[in-house]
């Protein structure tokens, strides 16, 4: 009897030791010299092939590319220390909150010969004033994506969130300055309040809203919005003409009140052990053939001119998905609200989800 | 009747439990990417699974642990059960209970507390981590295996060698550890599976370019149809069938319900 | 053999890797940091913890979690009641067909449940086909607890059924000889006789159940924040380790309690459930 179980488990032994070894030697490869760098990215956030054309580009460099789900994750991921990345893409009001703490590197602008594409628009910008520690990857809106045969009512105002008739066939994006800020924007609030009052306000509308919504998730919305198990959901831009482009029901809208415009950029935190590789890796990023790659497959607007020269001059031309300066008027870009404050934005998150 | 009904009830309890791996088997091969509707047979998720960097390097991260980890504990596991059985009762109690501190403790505990001592540490969270973590939730349920093995055995046998003139290890070699063995194999095949099978513990200790598969589909899952998952289940579930056929084919004659019970040992790391 | 040193580096490792790391999670509970950084000692987390938002929690966790025990009970005991009257070569069979899907992943599993609960998957294309209405049941409470269910079910019926194949027939036989009823049977002999597994059954769906944060993501859409969603959260994005830690003590006080709870109705030791 245990000489029975003895040879069996030798046997999955010895298989599972051939794989592991089979999997080490087509992992590791040959030569010693090459590099490992860790990308940290949002998910469903890059061209299909980029990091496969990158490794092609760069045989030494060998990319380990992971996903986080919002600004939040990532930060916590960073800060604590337990990781090393070597080029995370986070959002504007999360750069400056790491910039203070000072989690970021200063990026070598001479090792990023395509940083001339970036249009000036996107330089210069509060968050990084001096262009210093982060390189502009992709922009975009929030707003509504909805099912024009699921909804009746207009969509021009966040308010349609809160209708009684689409009960269960909301999605709300589980990301908390998302969140909060559509509802402030909702109550004719700024989305940077550092007003406590108005962020109560904002905290009871979202728990009143709750037996309304279907879901808080933030990459699942593509599938059930395509899939239209659900009428309104609160995206992102590039989400919105992804899914746009896969079923035509689908019409994408920005609320008069106002919504949020975003910028996320590469930068390289201070825990980077190759900061030469990353420069590499955001330069190549910044190509204009890489660069159309990426915002051709995700649907997010490009800082990048070149590729908005190869880019669908409709898709261009299109005021929700490249909005104009005065599109934006009543829109805020996000700013981090120091600790304090920062602390109860977590904290409504936190008992709006727990409700 | 009565036995039509039992059969029955039998039958909807093996859907229900089958359903869910009968669909994902059966939508492995759908060519289209949709859930609910078929378009035609396809092998092609199975190539993009075998091409998919992502899921290959974690699996082979998840082979490694769980063999290191579940080598490792198996060891440090025999030999510490053997001197826990020699312990006087005072230190056995407080030994043992500290043994059953990570069985009992909510998995989502062990993985935030070991998450803290390691960044408390300023050990770097990756592979390093990943395999302290796995060792030390495998190691009490090697000690549980042996045990009972041990105090299965002759106390007399091991002093009858000794007295024979054999040196301790040796005589620990020849007499005891032939006795043990099937606790010990249990126990690292036990190991073994909850290795694979973790997530939590995994999921808050590993750091950046090291993921298991456990954490990987979790990160795939969360982005929706991902129909690479299912050709993945499709091939672990043969695999699955498979060891535990040969398994059961092999112990069938001896230990009647052994798997249940070492399946009814698993529940408490799940 | 007095050699008691062999376990020494386990004991060493132990330490350092479990009551080190617990001890850690003590000291967060009980300190904050104070407006310039330092760590003072406090009760503050705790007290945010019994806050009715926090408690409601807590109460949902423990719901969820009993209503899946119940109902795996309640679907389990049969099941495994018939497994153990059948004869031994088919019970083999049967008892390795049934663990068989449990030992695929666990994420795996659950996400095999999201395929078949969307509103536009399997099963709603079934239902639609014979002509019966839809279910909207992925992101409800309800799939939370079949997610509970289905994962755990096992963990119900294989303490169970290995008490009840212990059973000596000639008692059950006996009983039925003076003239009692199978279900006088059921209730004075079986189901008495199989109490220990019960328990141990309820204990280890029990657990899992009420510490889980996956199934209630996955299948629930976040919507129905369990005790352990709350940790996993202070500890992903909040980065509040100090209230993380505070609700980690609970929920093993939780365990503890329900634990010493079971264990007095558990004629055999502590680790019965696990042995």
């Amino acid at each position: 009897m245990a000489k029975r179980i003895k040879r069996a488990a030798t046997a999955v032994l010895a298989a599972l030791s051939l794989a592991v070894m089979l999997g080490a030697c087509s992992g590791t490869g040959s030569s010693a010299e090459k590099v490992t760098i860790n990308v940290f990215n949002w998910g469903e956030y890059i061209g299909e092939t980029t990091i496969a054309d990158f490794e092609k580009t760069y045989p030494n460099i060998k990319v380990n590319y992971e996903n986080f789900t919002t600004n939040e994750d990532m930060y916590v991921k960073i800060k604590t220390g337990g990781s090393a990345y070597d080029v995370a893409i986070p959002s504007d009001y999360m750069i400056k909150r790491m910039l203070d703490e000072g989690l970021l590197n200063k990026i070598d602008m001479s090792g990023i010969p395509n940083y001339k594409y970036i249009d000036g628009r996107f330089k210069s910008l509060s968050y990084d004033p001096g262009n210093e520690y982060s390189v502009p990857y992709m922009w975009g809106t929030v707003g509504i994506l909805y099912n024009k045969t699921m909804v009746s009512d207009p969509t021009d105002t966040w308010k349609i969130l809160w209708n009684e008739k689409y009960k269960k066939q909301i999605i709300m994006p589980d990301s908390e300055r998302d969140s909060i800020g559509v509802t402030l924007k909702m109550l004719g609030y700024s989305m940077n309040t550092k007003n406590i009052a108005e962020l109560e306000e904002a905290r009871k509308a979202l728990i009143q809203q709750k037996p309304l919504v279907q879901a808080y998730v933030v990459d699942e919305v593509r599938d059930i919005m395509i899939g239209e198990s659900a009428a309104l959901a609160v995206v992102w831009s590039g989400d919105a003409y992804y899914c746009m482009s896969e079923n035509e029901n689908l019409a994408y809208s920005i609320p008069k009140e106002g919504t949020n415009y975003w910028f996320d950029s590469m930068v390289i935190p201070t825990t980077s052990k190759h900061k030469k590789e990353a420069e590499i890796f955001i330069n190549f990023m910044c190509d204009p053939k890489i660069a159309f790659n990426n915002a051709d497959y995700i649907g997010y607007a490009t800082p990048n001119t070149e590729v908005m020269k190869l880019l669908d001059p409709a898709l261009v031309a299109d005021r929700n998905a490249y909005p104009l300066k005065e599109d934006l008027e009543s829109s805020e870009i996000f700013e981090y609200p120091g600790d304090e404050v920062n602390k109860e934005y977590s904290r409504i998150w936190t008992e709006v989800k727990a409700d | 009747m009565k036995k039509a009904v039992k059969k029955l009830y039998l039958f909807l309890i093996y859907l229900f439990l089958y359903a869910p791996v009968f669909t994902l088997i059966i939508f492995s091969f759908n060519n289209s990417k949709s859930r609910a509707h078929w378009d035609g047979f396809t092998f092609k998720w199975y190539g993009e699974l075998f091409r998919d960097k992502q899921i290959m390097t974690s699996l082979t991260y998840t082979l490694t642990v769980a063999l290191l980890a579940s080598l490792t504990a198996t060891i440090v596991g025999t030999a510490a059960a053997v001197g826990i059985f020699n312990m006087k009762k005072l230190g056995k109690s407080l030994v043992m209970n500290l043994t059953y501190l990570p069985v009992l403790n909510p998995d989502i505990v062990t993985g935030i507390s070991l998450m803290i001592l390691f960044i408390f540490i300023n050990l770097k969270l990756g592979f390093t981590t990943l395999l302290l973590a796995h060792i030390t939730f495998n190691l009490p349920y090697v000690i549980l295996s042996v045990l009972p093995k041990l105090k299965q055995l002759n106390k007399h046998l091991f002093e009858a060698a000794l007295d024979l003139g054999a040196v301790p290890l040796h005589a620990f070699r020849k007499v005891i550890l032939p006795e043990i063995m099937p606790g010990v194999v249990t126990g690292f095949l036990l190991a073994f599976t909850l290795s694979l099978d973790d997530f939590i513990i995994s999921f808050f200790t590993t750091g950046s370019g090291v993921s298991t598969l456990s954490i990987t589909v979790y990160s795939m899952a969360r982005r929706g149809v991902n129909p690479k998952i299912n050709a993945l289940s499709t091939l672990m579930f043969i695999v699955v069938l498979v060891l535990l056929l040969i398994i059961n084919k092999r112990s069938s004659a001896g230990e009647g319900s052994g798997g249940a019970k070492e399946t009814a040992k698993l529940s408490n790391l799940i | 053999m007095k050699k008691g040193w062999v376990s020494y580096p386990y004991i060493f490792w132990m330490i350092l890797f479990t009551l080190v790391p617990l001890l850690l999670v003590l000291y967060y509970s009980l300190t904050a940091p104070d407006p310039s950084g330092n760590s003072v000692l406090t009760a503050d987390n705790f007290r945010r913890f019994i806050e009715p938002i926090y408690i409601k929690v807590l109460a949902r966790s423990i719901v969820l979690a009993l209503t899946s025990t119940l109902i795996c009970l309640l679907v389990g005991y049969p099941v495994a009641m018939i497994l153990s009257g059948r004869d031994l070569s088919r019970r083999n069979l049967l008892v390795l067909l049934f663990v068989i899907p449990m030992w695929m992943n666990f994420l795996l599993r659950t996400y095999a449940w999201m395929t078949l609960l969307d509103r536009k998957g399997v099963l709603n294309s079934l239902l639609g086909m014979v002509g019966l209405p839809r279910l909207n049941i992925l992101y409800t409470d309800a799939a939370v607890i079949l997610g509970m269910v289905y994962n755990f079910l096992p963990f119900m019926v294989l303490p169970i059924f290995s008490v009840l194949s212990k059973i000596d027939r000639s008692v059950v036989e006996a009983a039925e000889d003076l003239g009692s009823d199978s279900f006088t049977v059921f209730r004075r002999i079986i189901f008495p006789l199989s109490f220990p597994g019960v328990v141990s059954g309820i204990t280890m769906v029990f657990m899992p159940a009420v510490t889980t944060f996956i199934i209630s993501k996955l299948l629930g859409g976040s919507q129905y924040m369990l005790i352990g969603n709350l940790i996993e959260d202070q500890f992903t994005r909040v980065y509040d380790w100090n209230f993380g830690s505070a609700v980690s003590i609970v929920m093993m006080l939780l365990i503890l309690v329900s634990m010493g709870i079971m264990s007095r109705y558990d004629k055999e030791d502590m680790g019965g459930g696990l042995l």
